[in-house]
């Protein structure tokens, strides 16, 4: 049976146009609309087999029932409990999580922690001049990416929505744009650039001013090299800004997580804004996991803040910095901790790992990782967009429904969280709180 | 809704759909719907007390993406609302942009059970659907932007009317929408090329005008029976001298004859189109020629928009004006163009006493509300967040209640309320039977909820009420003022929602929308342009466009057949 319209749950493209072709309940090919990724995510690889518990060391396969009621019993017990992850799930299941942190006072914390928050903190000092990627798609006849790699981290970003894409007034495609990329190694989104602007290490900031300076006419204070770029260059970017139409600027975390963070996001803003009185133009995160910008949004609405929301006071209280996860973890602060759709085993540093190894660890995941050695209670769930069905935020704020093409045994992470939160709510009214 | 059986007696009645002004009367409800009577009820004595239909709000922006994305720019507004969870209410958050939770509570303890999310973007339908959700106790419904959507002004150019009605009805099915929203008609497309439209100006590369955009869409809305009509943010909100613009506006469907009885022409935030000058300096109020053209015309309703002094977050469809906003104040400001049909624009506003134009804009909205003469075309509201937050409206009713009080604001604020405005020169105070109108019975009835049991207390209507904390004798306006911000009772669908000024219970409302009921081969003719628009033109398909049935859990459709 041929399924179309089938929403990619991989990256924050959330691509919709996917062909997909399930026999006996197994998704046999995909035909149209995925990358090498999205398609490898498709049709499917290691799963957690079953829900299991830490005894004496090792993971004993257990019941639904007895891991989340295990599960239950770690959070109802905690002090400073921790959940964490949320960005390759569906909106229905960060709201169930939200509403968990709230009964039993946790921080809740999504991978922006460690990925965009930067970008999230620039946005609340000064905005984000933005919009849809389909604007981009009709109307952009100047894309920039920087410290961003769409080639192989966003493969279809630039044939489905930038500089490949055909849209109303780019009938042409690539003929009708030009593309610069500001790296600091030649990437193979630079090998097909028009201009390449090759940025030394950690100096991202320097650049955004100089531009900035020279989009708002003040050439005389900008020195003859900024950050490994000759003021030539940046003249000609900037003669090309000026003279677009439409300019986009997409921005990854090779400008979030390098020197400056949160402060090269401020000016990367300014840019846009400084370009913007010569012409239209917008700014947008190359947001990573397929929901990572769903979390924030329900996080927003739910709470009033995005993200690190400490909800042990019985309202939310925001402070990234002290009540992100990985400060949390390295200050030892954390009790217990569960890990939804993410690999902190991965990607958090040594040391709130090595507190992590200290801790009850509660894993909810489709997919073995190296959180899954250290986890003490394991449990499987249904993978979002391919086993069950809800909704995403694509990097641009759209909202689009996953669909389900395949059954599966497992429960959606939604339904797990709902019976964890039942379950700690019983034991909570037992113990008379 | 509750089963079972509620009597409320002893109250003082003001319900003006059926009249009802002041009466000591009782209201008895059987499983959430007001009934002649009842046999075993729970009582409530009102004591005296004022009882009112639950409020209904017009025009008010609560849930979506430029909602949320001021709510994620502001942690220091968050901060202005923070309460802990209890055992009944989620944590909340905000002031001007408060959290889904605090939006439901904070209306329902003033008394309201519907509001109008005033502005979705039908790309982004399903994240509006999503806060609705998250919204206790109200009902609500929202307005689809569909004036700067290219298929609408492609057939506004080639004077498709039919095909336009065609389009209409399918992206308010699509978007599970209520009606017609038009904001700054093509000024929003000009606008993503950094530009912007007065009435008569072409769009960029579209060849239309937003008159004729604003004209087709008044036709095309009352081909169906529609509930409510077309719901319009003229163009240069906010611009001084904009006043002539206006009428013009509501000029262009006067001719136009409406499919229900009701105004053809709904004008929002009246207040932001109301003035006069050529600059900020001289800068005054035209709040009484745009009421005189509302006075002497029966097609056109407004509400007021009213200012609420503090700092707020504005936001709109109309991203040239944010951006004009943001060039004055220098503050953050975020902008979201969403392709083929809308924009917006989000940056903080402070609203001071101090300033001539913030205090003449502030006499604006009362002076509307005050010059209407008929309050049944005039709606209180804040275009929350706008001009300020809805926890305002206290405050506005006690000043359209108290001339001393008018008085004694204007006093603190910038003299240029005695030269540039006529709100010192106006004696008229609304009575408690106008109050009821101007934020039930009128609002009910323009947006067409009144044949749904909204707005009214009448035998069969839903069985939400409010009772205000104080006698139909009070004329203190601080004590007005705090009975309208905190009820003694809010019922909601007869259930007992909030009491003593505290929430008390939560149950979901309902999502009210409209089904457009088009002629199929008109449809199918439409479809073959839209479809190619989505081939080419979207970032979206055609099949994952349409808000599905799981977005709203709590359904109450109204269908509009095509008028015969």
């Amino acid at each position: 049976m041929e399924i179309t319209d089938v929403v990619c749950a991989l990256c924050g493209c959330v691509c919709d146009d996917l062909v997909v072709e399930v026999e006996d309940n197994e998704v046999k090919k995909v035909k149209k609309g995925a990358c090498s990724v999205g398609k490898s995510k498709l049709m499917g690889h290691g799963r957690i087999k079953s829900p299991a518990i830490r005894e004496n060391g090792s993971l004993k396969e257990c019941s639904y029932d007895d891991a989340i009621k295990k599960a239950a019993g770690i959070l109802a017990a905690a002090r400073r409990p921790l959940l964490y992850g949320w960005s390759s799930t569906v909106c229905e299941a960060d709201k169930v999580g939200i509403e968990l942190a709230e009964e039993i006072g946790a921080v809740i914390d999504n991978t922006a922690s460690v990925c965009h928050g930067p970008s999230v903190l620039a946005i609340q000092d000064v905005g984000l001049p933005s919009c849809t990627l389909g604007e981009v798609k009709n109307r952009a006849d100047l894309v920039i990416y920087w410290g961003a790699n769409p080639t192989d981290a966003h493969a279809n970003h630039m044939k489905r929505y930038s500089y490949i894409s055909k849209g109303y007034w780019t009938a042409e495609g690539k003929k009708d744009k030009k593309l610069i990329v500001v790296d600091v190694r030649e990437t193979k989104t630079a090998k097909v650039a028009d201009v390449f602007i090759r940025i030394e290490q950690g100096k991202d900031f320097l650049v955004f001013s100089a531009l900035r300076a020279l989009l708002l006419g003040y050439e005389d204070v900008v020195p003859e090299e900024v950050g490994g770029v000759s003021k030539k260059d940046l003249l000609e970017a900037v003669r090309l800004m000026k003279e677009a139409k439409f300019g986009i600027t997409f921005f990854g975390m090779g400008v979030t997580q390098s020197t400056g963070r949160h402060n090269n996001i401020v000016n990367a803003i300014q840019m846009t804004r400084a370009a913007h009185t010569h012409t239209k133009f917008s700014i947008m995160p190359m947001r990573g996991h397929y929901n990572v910008n769903g979390f924030n949004q329900v996080c927003t609405w739910e709470t009033g803040y995005p993200f690190s929301v400490d909800l042990s006071r019985g309202y939310a209280w925001y402070n990234p910095g002290e009540t992100s996860s990985t400060d949390l973890l390295v200050r030892r602060e954390c009790d217990a901790a569960l890990f939804i759709a993410t690999d902190p085993g991965a990607h958090f540093p040594g040391e709130s790992i090595r507190h992590l190894a200290k801790i009850p660890v509660i894993q909810i995941d489709p997919f073995a990782n190296p959180t899954t050695e250290f986890a003490d209670v394991v449990i499987p769930a249904a993978i979002s967009g391919i086993e069950s069905e809800g909704n995403v935020y694509r990097m641009d704020n759209i909202p689009i429904r996953l669909r389900k093409v395949v059954d599966t045994e497992y429960l959606p992470d939604e339904e797990i969280l709902e019976k964890i939160l039942e379950e700690v709510r019983a034991i909570r009214e037992k113990e008379g709180e | 809704m509750a089963e079972g059986e509620l009597l409320i007696k002893n109250g003082v009645v003001y319900d003006p759909i059926n009249g009802v002004n002041g009466e000591k009367k009782d209201i008895c409800i059987r499983d959430g719907k007001v009934v002649e009577e009842v046999k075993n009820p729970k009582v409530i004595d009102a004591g005296g007390r004022v009882v009112m239909p639950g409020g209904v709000d017009i025009h008010s922006h609560i849930a979506g993406g430029k909602v949320n994305s001021g709510r994620l720019f502001r942690p220091e507004d968050g901060r202005r609302g923070l309460e802990a969870k209890t055992k009944v209410c989620r944590m909340q958050s905000g002031y001007s942009v408060p959290n889904t939770f605090a939006t439901g509570y904070r209306y329902a303890k003033m008394g309201y059970t519907f509001v109008m999310e005033a502005a979705m973007p039908p790309l982004a339908a399903r994240h509006t659907h999503e806060e609705i959700v998250d919204i206790p106790i109200l009902d609500n419904a929202a307005l689809p932007l569909i004036d700067n959507n290219w298929m609408t002004l492609d057939y506004v150019k080639s004077g498709d009317i039919d095909l336009l009605t065609a389009y209409i009805a399918w992206i308010i099915k699509a978007t599970k929408g209520y009606g017609v929203k038009i904001v700054n008609p093509g000024g929003t497309e000009a606008w993503a090329w950094g530009k912007n439209c007065d009435l008569n100006d072409t769009v960029p590369y579209f060849d239309v005008t937003p008159a004729e955009i604003v004209k087709s869409l008044g036709e095309a809305n009352e081909k169906f029976e529609m509930p409510h009509s077309i719901h319009v943010h003229t163009n240069m909100l906010g611009h001084p001298g904009n006043f002539g613009v206006t009428m013009a506006t509501y000029d262009l469907v006067k001719g136009i004859k409406p499919s229900k009885d009701r105004q053809v022409l709904h004008a929002t935030h009246t207040q932001f189109h109301s003035y006069g000058g050529t600059n900020w300096g001289d800068f005054e109020s035209k709040a009484d020629a745009i009421a005189d053209y509302v006075n002497k015309n029966e097609h056109v309703t407004i509400d007021i928009g009213s200012i609420i002094l503090g700092d707020t977050t504005t936001m709109t469809a109309d991203g040239p004006m944010e951006y004009s906003l943001y060039q004055i104040t220098g503050r953050k400001w975020t902008n979201h163009d969403v392709e083929l049909e809308t924009g917006s624009g989000i940056t903080p506003f402070l609203y001071s006493g101090k300033s001539p134009v913030n205090t003449i804009q502030w006499a604006i909205g009362q002076e509307l509300a005050l010059l209407v003469k008929d309050p049944w075309k005039v709606a209180l509201t804040t275009d929350h967040p706008n001009a300020g937050p809805f926890i305002g409206y206290p405050i506005l009713i006690s000043m359209l209640m108290s001339k001393k009080r008018r008085e004694e604001s204007a006093a603190d604020m910038h003299s240029a309320i005695y030269d540039r405005a006529a709100l010192p020169s106006i004696d008229r105070e609304y009575d408690l039977y106008e109050i009821a109108i101007i934020t039930r019975g009128m609002t009910a009835k323009a947006l067409g909820l009144h044949e749904h049991g909204k707005g009214h207390l009448g035998v069969g209507a839903d069985g939400d009420v409010a009772i205000y904390d104080m006698s139909p004798e009070e004329r203190d306006a601080g004590k007005i003022q705090k009975a309208f911000l905190n009820t003694k009772y809010t019922i909601k669908g007869g259930e007992i929602v909030v009491k003593d000024g505290e929430v008390v219970a939560t149950p979901a409302g309902k999502t009210y929308f409209v089904t457009p009921e088009c002629d199929d081969t008109l449809t199918e003719e439409m479809l073959k342009k839209l479809k190619d628009k989505f081939e080419h033109y979207y970032s979206v398909t055609f099949n994952n466009y349409p808000v599905q049935d799981a977005y709203v859990p709590n359904p109450y459709e109204i269908k509009a057949p095509m008028r015969g």
